[in-house]
């Protein structure tokens, strides 16, 4: 039993091979090879500009590579080449089985409907028709990111940051994803708002087991979030390991400089 | 008394080198040749001064700073596994189950109660939750920290308390390898002693454990045998 419990787990959920982009001659990203397992937090961390959020939108299939190819195991066990995708399996992996957390909430958001609509709208497109039982799921699922269901009706235009950041999540979360993709989930809120919020991600991505794809600029996001970093300099990976091995023991100069610019708490 | 010889880590020619590229590429030798085995039952302490490299050895034992030659094998589920070229997901499934780590300061995630900070070890071995808090509550009693305060997060006690905290939350697992940083540092008399009663428990439970101690009283309570750390120091 063990032997085909360890052989699931030794199936990676997503696989990037010699993953590349450029733009004329310009390099986003260069020769990215990675393998994701199931409910395991991925951080990818660098400055801006060092190809992180192209490498991810690479990665979600919003943009093709210009070399290489990642693949994704479907829920039938497959894995595939996303390039190879047809339109209603990449619908499907889009709707239901990934989650994409912007940092800007707007992104992610429709700011004018209801936060109960927005997280009732991903249950509609996978089919959902029952209006009590969508309405029933969304109230759990504000709940358990810490929003106030006397706030179902209202629209996120009228919530706070750090409330449209949660209601973003728990818009995501509904469809119980296996990967979920996020662009500086932190970035722009205050710091006592991260901390919350950071602790209610690490929650429910513990609980849910789910596998996470985090880029971030933020170290202590890096660190209290994922098991595994990459960090990225001139669209190049150019250190990777455990966490807290590469943030405690930095290899790379520029690993060091990134480790060594944070203030102690 | 005889148990039989289980081999839990053993360490062979272990080294470690720190290349500082912002103080321009300065090289700062740590260890090398680092070879020791520890047993089941058996608690090793580290000796030597500071600086000489015990902490390093401690990390690299957890995977936490990675080692530059040699083997660290661990015996994980039944077999030995070299902790110095293992995967990410290796080294977690490792500290999951088999090596438990007790630092001298507590990292802990902000809001989370004292109990369920505690009892974490368990529910992510499998235990349910209500007989994991239950333990937790029997350790935490016996490490005096009172009842009324189980349900506040630790980052607002005192440096004592959440060193008891720490402790408890590294003890509480059925890891059968346990590494000690300074376990009793801050600690008064009678919380010490409470501190040696349950390394004792561990060594009877068959835990293999490696420790840094700096109190000489301690260290004679609990160790079976000393590894001298200047004797790995690297040449500058």
């Amino acid at each position: 039993m063990a032997e085909t419990r360890d052989a699931k787990h030794d199936q990676p959920l997503l696989v990037a091979e010699g993953l590349g982009k450029t733009y004329g001659r310009l390099a986003a990203c260069r020769d990215i090879s990675f393998a994701l397992y199931a409910g395991e937090v991925l951080a990818i961390v660098g400055e801006s500009g060092s190809g992180k959020s192209t490498l991810l939108q690479l990665l979600s299939a919003q943009l093709t590579p210009t070399a290489g190819r990642v693949s994704y195991r479907m829920r039938d066990g497959v894995l595939r080449d996303l390039a190879s995708l047809g339109e209603a399996e990449r619908r499907f992996l889009f709707r239901t089985d990934w989650g994409f957390v912007h940092q800007d909430p707007a992104q992610g958001l429709r700011m004018a409907v209801s936060a109960g609509a927005n997280v009732g709208e991903r249950l509609m497109a996978v089919g959902w028709n029952h209006y009590g039982r969508i309405r029933r799921t969304a109230s759990s699922w504000l709940e358990r990111v810490e929003i106030d269901t006397a706030r179902i009706d209202d629209a996120p235009r009228t919530y706070s940051g750090g409330m449209r950041q949660r209601l973003q999540i728990a818009r995501n979360l509904v469809t119980e994803p296996r990967l979920v993709f996020m662009d500086e989930p932190t970035g722009g809120l205050d710091v006592s708002v991260q901390a919350r919020l950071l602790d209610l991600m690490r929650n429910l991505v513990s609980e849910l087991g789910l596998a996470a794809i985090v880029v971030t600029h933020d170290l202590a996001v890096a660190r209290l979030l994922s098991h595994r970093v990459m960090v990225m300099k001139g669209g190049q990976v150019i250190e990777t390991g455990l966490t807290d091995q590469v943030l405690d023991d930095p290899h790379e100069p520029y690993t060091q400089l990134l480790v060594s610019s944070i203030l102690p708490p | 008394m005889s148990t039989p010889m289980t081999a839990m880590i053993e360490i062979v020619n272990a080294e470690k080198t720190f290349t500082m590229h912002l103080q321009g590429g300065v090289r700062l030798p740590v260890v090398h040749g680092v070879s020791f085995q520890v047993n089941a039952g058996e608690c090793i302490v580290l000796s030597g001064p500071s600086g000489a490299g015990k902490s390093s050895i401690l990390k690299m034992m957890f995977g936490n700073y990675r080692c530059d030659g040699g083997r660290i094998g661990i015996r994980h589920d039944g077999a030995l596994i070299d902790l110095a070229k293992a995967e990410p997901r290796e080294i977690l499934n490792v500290r999951r189950s088999t090596i438990g780590y007790v630092s001298q300061f507590l990292r802990a995630v902000p809001r989370v109660p004292t109990i369920d900070v505690v009892a974490e070890p368990l529910i992510a071995t499998g235990s349910p939750r209500d007989k994991a808090c239950e333990q937790a509550g029997q350790l935490l009693h016996r490490l005096n920290i009172p009842e009324r305060l189980w349900a506040l997060p630790p980052s607002t006690f005192s440096g004592g308390e959440q060193q008891r905290v720490n402790i408890a939350h590294g003890f509480i697992s059925n890891h059968p390898i346990l590494l000690l940083d300074e376990p009793t540092a801050s600690l008064d008399a009678k919380n010490r002693d409470v501190v040696v009663g349950l390394i004792d428990e561990k060594k009877r439970a068959g835990v293999a454990m490696v420790a840094i101690v700096h109190d000489d009283e301690i260290r004679h309570l609990i160790a079976d045998r000393i590894v001298d750390v200047t004797t790995f120091a690297a040449a500058a």
